[in-house]
């Protein structure tokens, strides 16, 4: 789980726990260090603690218990305005009564900076998110898109070491989010800044972070880099939170090295990858992607475990296929098939068999 | 298209296409082929009676009872016809008179205010008009009252003598036998008083050339006696003025021989009589009554206020006056408004002043504060508001006077001694201390909803940014909370201009605000003229600093919320 | 249904509603006064006794402070609401002059004394007008605090300018009426010579000039009540009020306060009749003030305030306190040893010049 004590980290939680009540915890023992340059996301659904967490890194809020350390300095008592951390939030924040260079200028003022130098910022800042005619405008003058571009100059115009993102483009629509997803990671990396991200929408988060921590009940369930999480779910929250996914409930019989073999509850034994299972008799969730279930017996590989099914609906995607079936006595298993020739189009009523890899199937925690 | 049924067709065609055909360059038609721009219109026009309809109560409410009181105020500040129709022979007359001759005006002015003055005084119009005029010149009242009471017996001179000369004029039935027409006469006679209204006089035709004044006042005369008095005219027996019009026709260039109508001959007969009748002097009769109408300030008075519409009260409100030479400055210990304006404009400002510094931390606190408590302290803002004014401004007194509480706790600290305690009421401190308690929540209303809507986001940004607490509030939070203050201090600072209780009570002489002078002229002296002009230049400075908000800040910036 | 339907129907029901309530106007009538405990006394005196035996009801209102006003506006409107109205003699003045009051034949319209002297004998001097019909004489004189005057207290009315043997604040009204005529009786003017001296501009100077020695000891009232609190609060030493005022301070509220009679502004008030009323109506009020200026109604007020009957014949009548069971013949400003030396209103001086010399007086204060 949460890395022990780094010595290159740059921001790092030991043992912090915050309430607002006195009576419930919001963050539960949180411990968690990224290195300089890393792009961290912090992922959960609401109220699972992630902006928390962030509020208390900027410094809007103070923890209850632990230490927040900042390039090895405790930030516990410092005042927001001394950490230096560029910050972008979900509204923007853009100050509306400022014109779009005023807003930028205003950080490089509070640092007392000269005015020529001030200019030369706050072009090549807004150059850097392509904004540099925008200049004169106020931010009432712009489109949601444009808002969040100058707010993100503004948070990266004074060059802060640490940037915190707190759900940035919550508000805009698909295709702007994807494109503003795309140049926020390469200014990230391109600059070299650390970043902390935070976001509820998992795709986000997998395609812009070095690393993604989950979020849940206080407590980080899972940190690890996006195709681990995805692939190595380490419990069945996060199995479930992120990405699609067919669950079959049931009793481990029996665990032998890599494989457990679990007795679903309709009956059938299948064999699947221990991985917070230790001994035979505990309930278990068995998770298998939709993408890695076969139908075609053809294309099975060697190994690959099959269980009877019916076709209950076929919904055509586009790119891929996907098909509900019913599967061990559950209406809600999912296959998904990439739209190709020999791919075929299962017709809803028909009885298939359907196999997977005991690899792809990982049987967690109830 | 030369003949005439092709073109029909075609132009008929045309118009079907027109309808299809967007491209086509001639006007648009509707299905039914007329312009689309009208039937549009007429589609717009019944929305838009349907809207009027809508807003027409609001409108005549606004209408009845905002702008017509303004628009009767500012008509009132000039109005001034009250002197010519009570007086009018004596202003046509006065009109080629010199006011700034050093005599006073001739014998015939005089006679036309002893027929004036003898009208007036039958109505009861005279010491109305001396009001008026005492408003301009200390005494006129007085003059006016008395001069309404002995004016009845000046003319009785002519009448006695014409009585003597012939019993015929002792009585109105003769006198309308030559006066009124036949036709009046003869209904006049088949009038009983159960029929309501008596006809209405008539003048004899031909008689208004004979005997021109008399004929005047006869009018005037018959119209009071039926209208106003309600007697029979036909019955009543005519005033003194009648007769000394009569000597004055008679004795006058009129040609006496062209008139064969009704009493000629008791008319000619008069007419030789009257040649030696004992006269009366007017210059000296209304002298005899009252030294006064031979001053030429009376007379200067009336001339230079004759027009129907007059500067005069506007010239009152800035102190200054209306004289034969023009507007001049009153002398220094009448002047007033000016100091009273400058003072109004003055402590509104200060109230408002500290209605902003007392208002703002309160309205951020509300804004800031979940939504329960919130509304508790909303109570104690608006507490105020459900307090009367009397018990208000009474709790102040009983506050702030030198026995008061402040200084009752001041002297118990030690803080200022016994002997000098604090005059925190009847002056100006008193003013601001009330009016700014009374006015706090039309202060804090309009920021509280202007610094709702300012997101905490913005405070969290901009110390994110690297502001300190200060930085940040004074440069990102402020300017966003200032429509707020700007719609405050617009409502706090009118409504201040205005208040006149409050100031009456706690202010006292060096408190007092301009309205408690208009309220003064409003229900006490009743000068209701030079109430309105300064209320209407109260209402013009308002609308000034409006304007002056309006260019400086901007009217776009003022939010309630 | 259309606006215009809506519209004259809601006309119609006003204008019934308006109807009907003019039918109810019929038994009921609206008098004016000043409110406060002098109504309290009018009402008992008069008012009861006279629903009582006509059956009239009567609408009491307290506007006497803005009646000037009110009856200008109500006549303008063509609409006068008001019956009776109580007002003081100069205001009579002003409206007798604006032709707002009703001219009254007062031998004709008003009861004989008591005496079977006529109304114009019985009231005498108080008849100042021909609209006003005289109801109470009242004075406008000082109290003072008798813990806050030293030894000696004050004896006559110049002492309210010696500040040297009386340091304090003074309470006098803000107005030049009275303040005026003190100021000039104690600059040395003669008696007699005041209101000759008072028509020229530097008598007027001279009187705001011997204001001007007390001005910053003085706190000016504008409200009947403000004296006798001032007095009460200890916030002033002694002030100027009216003689009514004053009594319920010492009589009812025992406070250490005492009355200085001399110099005493000497005023009247009473009622009018404001001018185009119905003839019904006319007749009522009428009526009404036939009653209560009668010798005995005059003298029945005086049991509930220190004010005296305007009526020769009353004053034999007048009786104890309701309540208190004092003698109130002492305490009356027509008392004998109350009136050694007065100032009578002189209100002819007054209509004429009160426009002028308030303009200078208000300038004057605001400097």
């Amino acid at each position: 789980m949460a890395d022990t004590m780094n010595n290159d980290a740059f921001v790092e939680f030991e043992r912090v726990q915050k309430s607002y009540d006195g009576e419930n915890l919001v963050v539960k023992d949180l411990n968690l260090s990224l290195p300089k340059g890393e792009f961290l996301t912090m992922l959960g659904p609401s109220g699972s603690g992630k902006t928390t967490c962030l509020m208390m890194l900027a410094g809007f809020e103070t923890a209850t218990y632990g230490d927040i350390r900042l390039d090895g300095v405790s930030i516990n008592n410092i005042p927001p305005h001394k950490r230096g951390i560029g910050m972008v939030f979900q509204n923007y924040a853009l100050f509306p009564h400022m014109t779009v260079a005023e807003n930028l200028s205003f950080p490089l003022e509070v640092r007392k900076m000269g005015k020529s130098k001030r200019e030369e910022k706050i072009i090549r800042a807004l150059d850097m998110v392509q904004m540099g005619d925008f200049a004169g405008r106020r931010p009432a003058q712009l489109s949601g898109g444009q808002q969040q571009r100058i707010a993100l100059a503004r948070a990266l115009v004074f060059e802060p070491e640490l940037v915190l993102m707190d759900e940035p483009l919550g508000a805009l629509d698909k295709q702007l989010r994807e494109t503003l997803q795309f140049e926020i990671t390469k200014l990230a990396h391109d600059l070299g800044i650390t970043t902390v991200y935070v976001t509820h929408d998992q795709t986000e988060a997998l395609t812009m972070s070095d690393r993604v921590a989950v979020f849940d009940d206080g407590r980080i369930q899972q940190l690890a880099p996006p195709d681990k999480l995805y692939e190595e779910p380490e419990n069945s929250f996060v199995a479930q939170f992120i990405g699609e996914n067919n669950t079959l409930e049931g009793v481990v019989k029996e665990i032998k090295g890599d494989v457990a073999l679990v007795q679903l509850d309709s009956g059938e034994v299948i064999q699947a990858k221990p991985i917070n299972v230790t001994q035979a008799g505990e309930r278990t969730r068995v998770s298998i992607r939709p993408e890695r279930v076969e139908y075609n017996e053809e294309r099975m590989q060697d190994g690959a475990f099959t269980l009877k099914a019916e076709v209950l609906e076929f919904i055509y995607m586009g790119d891929i296929f996907r098909t509900r079936l019913r599967v061990a006595g559950r209406d809600d298993f999912v296959i998904k098939t990439r739209n190709a020739p020999d791919q075929a189009r299962l017709i809803p009523g028909s009885q298939i068999k359907i196999g997977w890899l005991p690899e792809d199937c990982r049987a967690l925690d109830a | 298209m030369s003949e005439a049924p092709t073109a029909q067709t075609a132009s008929s065609h045309a118009a079907e296409a027109r309808i299809a055909d967007a491209a086509h360059t001639g006007p648009m038609l509707a299905a039914d082929g007329t312009p689309l721009k009208k039937s549009l219109n007429r589609a717009l026009r019944v929305q838009k009676m349907r809207a009027l309809a809508l807003v027409a109560p609001l409108l005549i409410f606004v209408l009845v009872t905002f702008i017509a009181p303004i628009a009767d105020m500012l008509f009132r500040s000039v109005e001034n016809d009250i002197v010519s129709e009570t007086l009018p022979r004596t202003t046509t007359m006065l009109a080629e008179w010199d006011a700034k001759s050093t005599d006073i005006p001739p014998e015939p002015v005089f006679e036309a205010l002893y027929k004036d003055m003898f009208f007036a005084a039958e109505a009861k119009l005279h010491t109305r008009l001396g009001s008026r005029l005492n408003y301009e010149l200390t005494g006129t009242s007085s003059l006016f009252r008395k001069s309404g009471r002995k004016v009845e017996d000046m003319g009785e001179v002519y009448q006695d003598q014409f009585e003597v000369q012939n019993d015929f004029w002792k009585t109105g039935e003769n006198w309308n036998s030559f006066m009124a027409s036949d036709a009046w006469l003869a209904a006049m006679a088949d009038w009983k008083p159960a029929d309501g209204r008596q006809p209405a006089f008539e003048l004899r035709d031909g008689i208004a050339s004979t005997l021109p004044a008399t004929s005047a006042a006869y009018v005037q005369y018959a119209d009071f006696i039926q209208n106003v008095d309600e007697k029979n005219l036909y019955k009543t027996d005519p005033w003194a003025v009648i007769y000394s019009s009569l000597h004055e026709d008679l004795t006058g260039e009129n040609d006496l021989a062209a008139y064969s109508g009704p009493a000629s001959a008791e008319l000619s007969a008069a007419a030789t009589a009257a040649a030696t009748f004992e006269t009366v002097n007017f210059t000296e009769a209304f002298a005899g009554i009252d030294k006064d109408w031979t001053t030429l300030e009376v007379w200067q008075t009336i001339k230079v206020y004759s027009p129907k519409f007059t500067s005069g009260y506007f010239l009152n409100a800035v102190d200054m006056q209306k004289s034969v030479d023009g507007a001049e400055m009153r002398p220094e210990n009448q002047q007033i408004y000016g100091i009273l304006f400058w003072r109004t404009m003055v402590m509104s400002m200060a109230i408002t002043l500290s209605c902003i510094l007392l208002g703002y931390p309160v309205a951020w606190i509300l804004a800031n504060l979940p939504t329960r408590q919130a509304n508790l302290l909303m109570i104690l803002v608006l507490l105020p508001f459900w307090t009367s004014l009397l018990v208000r401004t009474s709790a102040w007194k009983v506050m702030l006077q030198q026995q008061g509480v402040i200084n009752d706790t001041l002297v118990w600290l030690g803080i200022v001694g016994t002997d000098d305690r604090l005059a925190l009421i009847n002056n100006q401190t008193g003013t601001i201390i009330a009016m700014t308690h009374i006015l706090l929540p039309f202060m804090i209303l309009p920021m509280y909803s202007v610094m709702q809507t300012i997101q905490p986001t913005y405070l969290r940004a901009a110390k994110s940014l690297g502001a300190t607490n200060w930085t940040a509030f004074w440069r990102v939070y402020f300017p966003q909370s200032i429509p707020g203050i700007g719609a405050g201090s617009i409502l706090v600072f009118i409504l201040a201009i205005g208040y006149y209780i409050t100031p009456a009570i706690v202010g006292g002489t060096s408190g007092t605000f301009i309205s408690n002078r208009i309220a003064y002229h409003i229900s006490q002296s009743l000068n209701w003229g030079l109430g309105a002009a300064l209320g209407a230049i109260l209402l013009a400075a308002v609308l000034l600093l409006y304007y002056a908000y309006d260019k400086i800040v901007g009217i776009d910036n003022v939010k309630l919320g | 249904m259309n606006l215009t339907k809506v519209l004259m129907t809601s006309t119609a029901l006003t204008l019934a509603a308006g109807m009907s309530h003019g039918q109810e106007m019929a038994d009921e009538m609206t008098i004016v006064s000043w409110g406060g405990a002098y109504s309290n006394s009018q009402i008992k005196a008069y008012s009861e006794p006279y629903a009582a035996n006509t059956g009239v009801k009567i609408i009491n209102d307290e506007s006497s402070a803005e009646a000037v006003a009110k009856l200008r506006a109500m006549n303008e409107a063509g609409n006068v609401t008001w019956d009776v109205v109580d007002v003081t003699a100069a205001d009579s003045f002003r409206l007798c002059d604006e032709g707002l009051a009703m001219e009254i034949d007062f031998d004709e319209q008003l009861a004989p004394g008591d005496d079977g002297s006529t109304p114009s004998d019985d009231f005498g001097d108080t008849l100042i007008n021909d609209c006003f019909i005289p109801q109470i004489v009242f004075s406008t004189t000082f109290g003072y605090r008798t813990d806050l005057v030293g030894d000696t207290p004050p004896t006559e009315i110049c002492d309210i300018f010696d500040t040297d043997a009386y340091p304090g604040k003074r309470s006098l009204e803000k107005r030049p009426i009275g303040n005026m005529e003190w100021a000039l009786l104690c600059d040395g003017v003669a008696k007699d010579e005041i209101y000759d001296v008072l028509e020229t501009a530097e008598g007027q100077e001279q009187a705001l000039a011997k204001l001007d020695t007390i001005k910053d000891d003085v706190v000016w009232w504008s409200a009947g009540a403000d004296t006798p609190q001032l007095l009460a609060d200890g916030e002033v030493i002694m002030g100027s009020t009216y003689n009514g005022r004053l009594f319920s301070v010492i009589a009812e509220q025992d406070q250490p306060v005492e009355m200085l009679w001399d110099g005493q502004m000497f005023d009247l008030d009473g009622w009018i009749i404001p001018a185009g009323l119905s003839d019904e109506r006319k007749a009522r009020a009428l009526d009404y003030v036939k009653f209560a200026t009668d010798t005995k109604r005059l003298a029945d007020q005086s049991k509930y305030i220190a004010y005296g009957p305007a009526r020769a014949s009353s004053a034999p009548l007048v009786d104890k306190h309701a309540e208190l069971g004092i003698d109130m013949a002492p305490h009356m400003p027509t008392d004998p040893a109350n009136s050694k030396n007065v100032f009578v209103f002189n209100y002819e001086f007054w209509a004429d010049y009160r426009d002028d010399v308030d303009a200078k007086f208000q300038a004057w204060l605001v400097k």
